[in-house]
């Protein structure tokens, strides 16, 4: 399955940690690659069904949205939405983003989910290993680099 | 664009299959090898490898030469590559704005300690 986790702790409490991805005020803060690029727009109705957009500019100039809806809202330890780039660059249709805050000692674990990435039929299918066969496929790139 | 993303939808379908994977694990180990070479590890026909090889090969994942009897499949690298860069956007995407974010989030429970004091 063609999916991206991501595991970060950082150091604020998971109701900081939920509110900072989930108001447009906190989104303004943080969305986008590039530091020091700005979110153009920023918007959140954080509960089942609302919306979100996100509008950021990337160093190389270029401007990006993407959007979605909330699936699942639960303060402060999951979130699930739908993801689909609404503007700057190709749409390779909706993918999933689900998010598990967990309360550690020094604050919070965040594990951070892109799923479905890519094609229907990798998102139906069972199989794991992406990482895997990545992690083999790296190797043998970099021998020939 | 859209042959850009046709290109990756076959790379992933051909990919998420174990049995193309443990092949293409194969050919990265041995380079080159013949069709019977490859088939033999498999619990499966001959004429299913084939069929596996005919995904591979449509992807752009693999090439393969007759010469005489043999039929040598070898490794086509670019597909993968192309794959792995898309994926690697995302990672990155994701990983510097999880690290903003926790810059962000940071400030805000030092914040939220102060007042708390």
């Amino acid at each position: 399955m063609t999916s991206l986790t991501l595991v970060r702790r950082v150091r604020a409490r998971p109701s900081i940690v939920f509110e900072a991805m989930t108001t447009a005020e906190g989104i303004s803060h943080w969305w986008g690659p590039d530091a020091g690029e700005p979110v153009l727009k920023a918007e959140s109705d954080p509960r089942p069904g609302g919306h979100y957009l996100v509008r950021f500019r990337t160093s190389d100039g270029l401007e990006h949205e993407a959007s979605g809806e909330y699936l699942e809202v639960t303060p402060p330890e999951r979130i699930v939405m739908s993801w689909r780039w609404t503007a700057g660059g190709a749409d390779p249709g909706e993918s999933r983003v689900e998010i598990a805050l967990r309360a550690v000692t020094e604050g919070t674990e965040i594990t951070f989910t892109h799923a479905r990435l890519h094609d229907e039929e990798s998102a139906r299918s069972h199989e794991g290993g992406w990482s895997g066969a990545f992690d083999k496929l790296e190797a043998y790139l970099a021998q020939r680099a | 664009m859209a042959n850009y993303n046709d290109r990756l939808d076959r790379t992933f379908a051909a990919l998420v299959d174990p049995t193309r994977r443990a092949i293409l694990a194969k050919l990265e180990r041995k380079g080159a090898s013949s069709v019977s070479e490859l088939a033999e590890p498999f619990d499966i026909k001959l004429p299913a490898v084939m069929k596996h090889l005919d995904v591979l090969a449509d992807a752009g994942l693999i090439t393969r030469a007759k010469a005489g009897r043999t039929v040598t499949v070898k490794l086509r690298p670019q597909p993968m590559r192309e794959a792995m860069e898309w994926l690697r956007r995302y990672e990155r995407f994701w990983s510097t704005s999880l690290d903003r974010l926790a810059t962000y989030a940071e400030a805000r429970e030092a914040e939220a300690k102060e007042k708390e004091r």
